[in-house]
């Protein structure tokens, strides 16, 4: 077998993500690994995961592109990309331009806007404040003793909204537990969390055109897409497997460089 | 898609000779307040140094002594100190460094030029022309010092400059002068403020010069040589070396484009640079614009210290008008204006905009610029958060991710 496959490792803050995909843009393989603090072993862990899964070796993959905050620990990449393209990229291959990608990341945000030819026309990331990302989600979890993946079912349960006012991390999980004490039940709590989340992404950038979600926070809380839904007029979509979306972008770009000299 | 080389921009012979000017400059300073002759005045940087020159005053400029202390990265050492007693976090690091390197008795000076304290001042003249945190900066060194204070009250948000400002400005200047006079010992004389102003005005051309070979393509200067070059122009102005050294520097710059030689090797892309720079982080974005093969080719904070409203025949008003012409005090549209015909003459194909944390008045992404400058001329644009002195403010990966992510759409828009 002559092909020759295109890798993609996005190293985020949290988790790290391969897909090894085909010249036909079709994905053979992936795997999710948490980061840890060696984002090289963390690479190489979730590359092997992938290989096994597409059922072929490291020798049949031409190009790697790495991405994401590690991207430039990924060793045996032949190429580094932004994860801000990469995840335009990769809700290009599920949802034509123009299309607005909002991706909710363990540390930061993104707001990216392609135009109908998917060239891209603008793009956001959060200040160094990590108000809204997947990090406020952890320590609002810790806070209320509450494992993360339970944090979806219960606001999506909840029968009301407490607000929170405050943007800061910490602030606003002093003020969840002065909630907590005035006898507020937690999945109403819960609610007001991921609304926070909603409230950071949409005062970072307008929506406008098909709004596409992606990223791990996403991936593992989809009724904030519902919550998003209410705030806008726009279509709101997600891709399959959201969690993947930069790598598989990366994967992409390097099947096109591979294959198409781009 | 391949990884950049890590790639230096080309040094500027003539940083030699400006050092030496530098030098020169701290240690006259350092020997007037040892022997008491000539007073030393403390002045803000845009003015009144004029005045001050003619009126016999070895002039030193605290903004030059504060982005010292923020590109030596001892800033964030400082501005705690200041903090700690009542400066906020949130107010001018230039103001806070340089007030927290005073009480913790160090300076970059020393390091520097061998000098074992900043200059003390006979008198602290300050214009609000920049902010209003300068009249704070040196009101505590004229409570700590029991010096004089005086100062401009420049107005702000001009929209055309009108003869009222003017007149204004010119009765503040004059008001000054009985002070000065009586710390100086030197009686003002309105033929040396005219020389003074000439030669201002010779300096402030030939700066002008420098700048607009970064219309040039290849560009032979970046944005971080001219933030190291503008020292003459800001410390010295007024006096006839600088005037010396920008004929130097011209005429290094005019070999390098009659040669072809570009500050970043493969220019690929000019971007124009609005806002503070960030002075603890010059050579590490210098770097990496150079290795993505991009040069920032203008800059409205090295231009700031362009004024073609000086005249040796009508030395107040025109100092008056040159002090209120600055960007600086100026209305949006008249930024905005300003920026797009920078922008056009340079060919400029992308705007970063630097969000400074402690310094609203340069940070001009604030109110919607950037997107009716992006909507006007179709320039994509780019905002960093960041500061002028406090790395606090700074998050290394994100800027240079977003810079990284700015220059890969540069790349598509082809």
């Amino acid at each position: 077998m002559d092909e020759r496959f295109g890798g993609g490792v996005d190293v985020g803050s949290c988790t790290t993500k391969v897909v090894i995909v085909n010249r036909r843009d079709e994905i053979l393989g992936s795997a999710v690994v948490y980061s840890g603090t060696d984002f090289e072993a963390a690479s190489k862990e979730a590359w092997t995961r992938a290989l096994e899964q597409a059922g072929i070796d490291s020798a049949q993959v031409g190009r790697v592109v790495s991405t994401g905050y590690g991207r430039k620990s990924v060793p045996f990449a032949t190429g580094t990309l932004t994860e801000i393209s990469c995840h335009g990229r990769g809700c290009l291959h599920f949802f034509a331009g123009p299309i607005t990608v909002v991706d909710i990341g363990g540390q930061d945000n993104k707001i990216i806007k392609l135009d109908a030819t998917g060239r891209r026309v603008s793009f956001k990331m959060n200040r160094k404040c990590a108000a809204g990302t997947g990090a406020f989600l952890e320590e609002m979890a810790l806070r209320l003793r509450l494992p993360l993946e339970d944090l979806d079912r219960m606001a999506r349960a909840a029968d009301g909204e407490v607000s929170l006012g405050s943007y800061c991390t910490v602030f606003s999980a002093t003020e969840v537990l002065e909630k907590i004490k005035a006898g507020h039940p937690v999945n109403r709590i819960l609610r007001g969390v991921f609304r926070s989340v909603v409230k950071r992404v949409m005062e970072m950038d307008t929506l406008t055109d098909t709004v596409v979600l992606t990223g791990g926070v996403i991936e593992h809380n989809p009724f904030i897409a519902e919550l998003i839904r209410e705030e806008t007029s726009s279509s709101v979509v997600i891709p399959p497997h959201p969690q993947i979306t930069g790598a598989l972008g990366a994967a992409l770009y390097a099947v096109d460089e591979e294959h198409h000299g781009r | 898609m391949t990884e950049q080389p890590k790639t230096a921009r080309k040094t500027i012979k003539a940083v030699a000779q400006m050092k030496s000017l530098m030098a020169e400059h701290f240690h006259s300073l350092d020997r007037a307040v040892k022997e008491g002759t000539p007073k030393v005045a403390w002045c803000t940087s845009v003015g009144p140094a004029e005045l001050l020159h003619a009126m016999g005053f070895r002039v030193y400029f605290p903004e030059n002594h504060a982005a010292l202390i923020g590109a030596t990265r001892m800033a964030t050492d400082f501005i705690p100190v200041a903090n700690s007693i009542g400066y906020s976090p949130d107010i001018c690091s230039y103001l806070t460094a340089d007030v927290g390197a005073y009480l913790s008795h160090r300076t970059p000076l020393t390091k520097s030029y061998g000098l074992e304290t900043i200059p003390k001042a006979d008198v602290l003249v300050y214009n609000t022309n920049q902010c209003r945190d300068v009249q704070d900066w040196f009101s505590f060194y004229a409570r700590e010092w029991n010096v004089p204070l005086v100062g401009l009250h420049t107005h702000r948000g001009v929209k055309a400059v009108q003869e009222w400002h003017v007149a204004d400005l010119v009765a503040q200047m004059k008001a000054m002068i009985p002070t000065l006079e009586e710390i100086s010992g030197v009686k003002f004389d309105i033929d040396r403020l005219r020389e003074t102003v000439r030669l201002s005005l010779e300096c402030t051309k030939l700066w002008r010069q420098v700048l607009e070979f970064g219309a040039t393509k290849p560009a032979p200067l970046t944005f971080f040589d001219a933030t190291i070059h503008m020292a003459p122009a800001v410390v010295l102005r007024g006096l006839p070396e600088a005037i010396d050294y920008y004929k130097l520097l011209i005429t290094e710059l005019a070999e390098r484009v009659n040669q072809g030689v570009a500050a970043v090797e493969g220019e690929r892309h000019r971007l124009y640079w609005d806002g503070m720079p960030i002075w603890g982080k010059l050579k590490d974005l210098s770097e990496q614009f150079s290795a993505l093969r991009t040069n920032v080719v203008a800059s409205t904070y090295c231009n700031s210290w362009i004024f073609d409203a000086f005249d040796p025949a009508t030395p107040f008003e025109s100092m008056a008008r040159a002090y209120i012409e600055l960007f600086i005090v100026r209305d949006e549209s008249y930024k905005e204006a300003y920026m797009n015909e920078w922008i056009r003459d340079f060919s400029v194909d992308g705007i970063i905009f630097h969000d400074a944390k402690t310094c609203p008045n340069n940070s001009n992404n604030r109110y919607g610029l950037p997107q009716r400058m992006a909507a006007r001329l179709g320039i994509p644009s780019l905002v960093i958060n960041g500061d002028l002195n406090d790395l606090r403010c700074y998050s290394e990966e994100q800027a240079r991710t977003n810079i990284e992510a700015f220059i890969e759409q540069l790349d598509e828009r082809g």
